[in-house]
């Protein structure tokens, strides 16, 4: 078992999930299958072998930097859950 | 002829000649729409009003003269593309409640040719899925067979033209979600060299394998669509800044002396035999047709599920995590700032985008990134450049879309690595960020269409479309309807 | 024991570029909240970040005056972690290879010429949103998240652990302060957040090699602030080491108020930030002929133009570096040399009368109403003898109220100098005639009542007279 259940919960507190402890257990299985399959990349010989981010070769892209107008306040707001005035509206954020 | 049955082509010919107006062309699939949706399943949200707005406007521009191939066409498209003023969910109830405020710039070219909106297809939620059965809609159902998955994640996308609910949609295809379900359903799906369509506006699932392309009837309009959604888009750094090729001008040049390769790792003892059959066949055709076929090898064929699976998952854990409950989507109600995020997103997301999510947040986490995110980008580079040695010696690879026809809804929903490895032919060319397309080659014994897909070169989009239209031409697959 | 506390400084540049790094939203400062917003900058889905090309220029001008290299092909990455001021999720910033690597600022130390320290990289990134609270209309005690700020662009610029006391950091931290608003990059303003500072402070006993543990303090937005919180963290480490406790690596936020350190709870989880290349950016390439263009383009900075001022302009060090505090200075010194000023003495006006009348105005020397033209031509109507040093600064002033040139108000206003022996004399004349006690006075060897006499002739003769003249005819005069 390479995927404990503690393994699980560090990681849905990283990507700020909350699980189950059904969900845990699930994932702690079924992830542990898919890391066991992706095991096999381990056997490819990849020295020297240099990282592709994009496969098709692309390099500078670039703007002018020329004021775009902006959306406005109202569509920026206008999906918002909670709003306060002209802010987006949080749980208390402590520093 | 129904009007829901008709092309691109057929409909645009009809048009033109004002023996029908866009109206009653978006009336008919409104209606068509409405009688076929309760069996299917492919729209998440209808927009009747919008389009009948929009077929004025057509209607108004062909009494002009100003009729573009794609005025006044009834399509829908996948809910993954964000429409200004129209609920865009991504198959996600996190985004049940969001209105855009702005359009993708794939479906702004359509729009601004004068298509018409039908509405929002479903999709598996966040793209993320085979089968379309990851919605927070409800599943979709395959038009050949309702007891079966449609393919997925662009399953809607596919249904929709299918079911002839419209007349060409928009899919995104990651890992072979626009081919697997064309193939499924019995349609052409294209997916365009990386960088080839912007993908501005199109929510993301894993950004350097995404990519926009259509689902039609036939080659021709394919084709088309292609033409329409092309071309660099400033506000996408990854879109590609070269010439948009005359895709329909090229489309009869025939495949005399096409070279055609046949991978090897494309031909395993587990492919199911109706599929095989298929295959069989439509290399019998294309060297009737007067093309070469060379056996080739992609020898890490074997390793791009794995490869694809950490690539995608660590891009989508990143992507997703703007789904805070802060600015759009879904909030719950909590105590505190960190059980906000924890609440709403584990209520937002479904079971799928979780286990991405978490696989993805694991590849790149502290201590795994390199044995698992950069391995995978570098047997990335390994996989394309298979690709780029078998281009050397052939101009487009002839292989299955998928292992078998379209499964049983519920089938694989509970063994998620069987769901994964389904996608084995498609995700290596979003690996090499090549073009492939998927067109109808056949049936199984029981009824469901087979599917062949064409890799092309990198912008070898032309070359794919010629031997597309080639086939069909010479096979009448693409003329069979679904009997819903 | 002794200890040797070791400081590292990680300082955000906010570049001046009129639109953020990744969208076309206006930067300005002071904008309604959120009004300065768009669908890239609000993390909106689908939404994607194409670079602005200045803040690449501007990171290349920021690498060439620090000595760093250009890094050939660089990268963007995420920097991933959740906090509502941050719309994607992510930071988009740089991980591995930066823009500039290995470069170095020589600062001068009190018992050395110079001292070298090192500047690890140069980094372009976004910047996140700005929280409020307490501020928010309605119920509850919720804070209030604003994005105008979202994606502004800066540049973080990392030292090595090579300063060693707060006096070090202090004259290193102005010294990039100078550079960056010298290359009119960053508006260098510390109150509105546009040069911020964050120190990495630790102590290890005087002769060890080894690093202590490190508290890295946020939030340091002065030069004095930075020298309070470095110091007062220095001596809370040693303190803490003394009584026998060990430090823990974490994030201390410094309060002005209170001029102390203290651990920021929220940031205590340990961090996880899960870097890597964001796809959604292409590599940066930057050709040798494009820094090379760079190069070329880069002013005089300010060191250069100090040693250039003393070389060739015969200026004392001290009134160099005065007058390189800030380019607009410099150059107007040097406009007012090439318009045939004296250098030590345009030096002297702009370092004495300019400056004050700027300081009593509350304004800058870009928006000084007196043209270095103008004050080569003052300074040339006193060195000609046509109006005294005393009437020049009446001059001055009527310069800076009207805007006139200095011979037209000496003109209108009879300022000329009075070097006429004989008007001067009759002057003299009859002053002494008026004060023939103080004559006796002087006569009979109490020679300080001579300021007396020079006073009452420079005001009979409305301070015009010729002080040199003054001063020999007197001289003769009373000496009988």
């Amino acid at each position: 078992m390479m995927m404990t259940v503690a393994d699980v919960e560090y990681v849905a507190r990283l990507a700020r999930l909350e699980l189950t402890a059904g969900e845990k257990e699930l994932f702690a299985g079924q992830m542990d299958a898919i890391l066991g399959y992706v095991e096999k990349l381990r056997g490819v010989d990849t020295d020297g072998i240099v990282p592709t981010s994009h496969a098709v070769p692309m390099e500078n892209a670039f703007r002018e930097d020329e004021v775009r107008p902006s959306i406005g306040l109202e569509k920026a707001l206008a999906n918002a859950p909670h709003v306060s005035g002209s802010f987006f509206a949080v749980p208390k954020v402590i520093e | 002829m129904n009007i829901f049955d008709m092309t691109i082509h057929e409909l645009h010919a009809a048009l033109k000649g004002k023996q029908i107006s866009s109206r009653e062309a978006t009336v008919a699939m409104l209606d068509r729409i409405e009688t076929i949706e309760p069996q299917v399943g492919s729209f998440i949200t209808v927009t009747s009003e919008q389009a009948l707005t929009a077929a004025k406007s057509a209607d108004e521009r062909i009494a002009r003269g100003e009729c573009h191939l794609l005025t006044g066409i009834p399509m829908a498209i996948k809910d993954i593309f964000l429409t200004e003023g129209i609920r865009t969910t991504c198959g996600s109830r996190i985004l049940n409640n969001f209105i855009p405020p702005y359009s993708a710039s794939s479906w702004e070219k359509l729009r601004d040719r004068g298509a018409v909106l039908l509405g929002k297809l479903n999709q598996d939620e966040f793209a993320m899925g085979s089968s379309n059965e990851s919605s927070a809609f409800g599943i979709t159902r395959n038009p050949w067979d309702t007891t079966c998955i449609p393919g997925g994640s662009s399953g809607g996308s596919a249904a929709a033209v299918a079911a002839r609910q419209a007349i060409a949609t928009l899919g995104t295809d990651t890992g072979g979600s626009i081919r697997q379900p064309a193939s499924h359903c019995g349609c052409v799906g294209l997916k365009p060299t990386y960088g080839r369509v912007s993908r501005y506006g199109v929510i993301a699932y894993a950004s350097s394998l995404d990519q926009v392309g259509p689902l039609t009837r036939d080659v021709a309009d394919c084709a088309a669509m292609l033409e329409a959604i092309a071309g660099h888009d400033p506000r996408d750094s990854t879109s590609v800044n070269t010439a948009v090729p005359d895709y329909t001008a090229t489309l009869k040049g025939g495949v005399k002396g096409l070279k055609i390769g046949l991978p090897k790792e494309y031909y395993i003892e587990g492919l199911d035999p109706d599929v095989q059959r298929a295959m069989d066949a439509a290399i019998e055709t294309y060297r009737r047709l007067g093309a070469e076929f060379v056996d080739i090898s992609l020898p890490h064929t074997d390793y791009a599920v794995a490869t694809y699976y950490l690539i995608a998952t660590a891009e989508a854990s990143s992507n997703l995590a703007r789904y805070d409950g802060v600015r759009f989507g879904h909030r719950a109600e909590a105590d505190g700032l960190l059980d906000m995020y924890a609440k709403s997103r584990s209520e937002g997301f479904g079971t799928e985008v979780k286990r991405r999510i978490m696989l993805g947040t694991y590849a790149l986490s502290s201590g795994y990134y390199d044995a698992y995110y950069v391995k995978a980008q570098k047997v990335r580079t390994l996989i394309m450049n298979d690709f780029i040695a078998a281009f050397a010696d052939v101009d487009v690879l002839l292989t299955p879309v998928a292992p078998t026809p379209a499964f049983k809804i519920g089938e694989k929903i509970n063994d998620p690595l069987q769901m994964y490895l389904s996608d084995i032919f498609t995700i290596p060319v979003n690996l090499a960020g090549t073009c492939a397309m998927s067109l109808p080659a056949g049936f199984s014994a029981s009824g469901l269409p087979i599917g062949l897909q064409l890799i092309g070169k990198p912008f070898g989009e032309e070359t794919v479309l010629r031997a597309g239209y080639a086939f069909e031409q010479a096979t009448e697959w693409h003329l069979r309807k679904a009997a819903i | 024991m002794k200890y040797q506390p070791v400081i590292g400084l990680e300082v955000h540049v906010q570049l001046k570029t009129d639109t953020k790094i990744f969208c076309g939203c206006s930067t300005q400062f002071g904008a309604e909240p959120n009004s300065q917003t768009c669908p890239v900058c609000l993390g909106l889905p689908g939404a994607l970040p194409v670079l602005n090309k200045k803040v690449v220029e501007f990171a290349i001008k920021a690498g060439l005056s620090t000595n760093c290299s250009i890094t050939p092909r660089s990268i963007f990455a995420r920097k991933n972690y959740f906090y509502p001021d941050l719309p994607k999720g992510y930071q988009i910033s740089q991980f591995e290879d930066p823009i500039c690597q290995r470069g170095w600022l020589d600062i001068p130390v009190e018992g050395q010429e110079n001292k070298r320290i090192g500047i690890t990289r140069i980094h372009m990134e976004e910047d996140a949103g700005k929280l409020v609270h307490g501020e928010l209309s309605g119920p509850g005690d919720g804070s209030g998240v604003d994005l105008n700020r979202a994606c502004t662009p800066l540049l973080e610029v990392v030292s090595e652990p090579d300063l060693r006391s707060s006096d070090e950091a202090v004259i290193y931290l102005k010294q990039l302060h100078q550079i960056v608003t010298w290359l009119g990059i960053c508006d260098g303003n510390m109150e509105e957040g546009s040069f911020r500072c964050d120190a990495n402070v630790s102590v290890m006993p005087v002769g060890s090699d080894t690093l202590g543990t490190r508290a890295e303090i946020k939030n340091v937005n002065s030069f004095k602030f930075v020298k309070q919180a470095i110091e007062y963290e220095i001596q809370r480490q040693i303190d803490l080491i003394e009584d026998g406790g060990t430090i823990v690596q974490e994030t201390r936020l410094f309060d002005p108020n209170s001029g102390t350190t203290r651990s920021m709870r929220s940031k205590e989880e340990a961090h996880d930030y899960r870097y890597f290349p964001d796809p959604d950016l292409v590599p940066l390439v930057i050709s040798n002929e494009w820094v090379e263009r760079s190069r070329q383009k880069l002013p005089e900075l300010p060191g250069q133009r100090q040693q250039r001022f003393i070389d060739d302009l015969g200026l004392p060090r001290y009134d160099a570096e005065v007058l390189t505090a800030s380019r607009a200075l410099a150059d107007y010194f040097e406009a007012g040399v090439a318009a045939g000023g004296n250098a030590k003495a345009v030096g002297n006006w702009i370092m004495g009368e300019i400056t004050r009348a700027l300081n009593d105005r509350g304004t800058s020397i870009e928006t000084c109403p007196v043209t270095p033209v103008q004050l080569a031509q003052l300074l040339k109507l006193i060195d000609t003898g046509t109006i005294s040093g005393k009437i020049a600064k009446t001059v001055f002033d009527e310069m800076w109220q009207s805007g006139k040139a200095p011979q037209t108000i000496v003109e209108e206003q009879g300022l000329l100098q009075v070097s006429d022996i004989s008007a001067i004399e009759s002057i003299i004349n009859d002053i002494m005639a008026a004060n023939a006690g103080q004559v006796e006075e002087y006569r009979g060897g109490k020679e300080k009542v001579f300021g007396f006499f020079v006073g009452q002739v420079m005001k009979a003769s409305k301070g015009k007279a010729n002080p040199t003249v003054v001063n020999e005819l007197l001289l003769n005069k009373l000496k009988g």
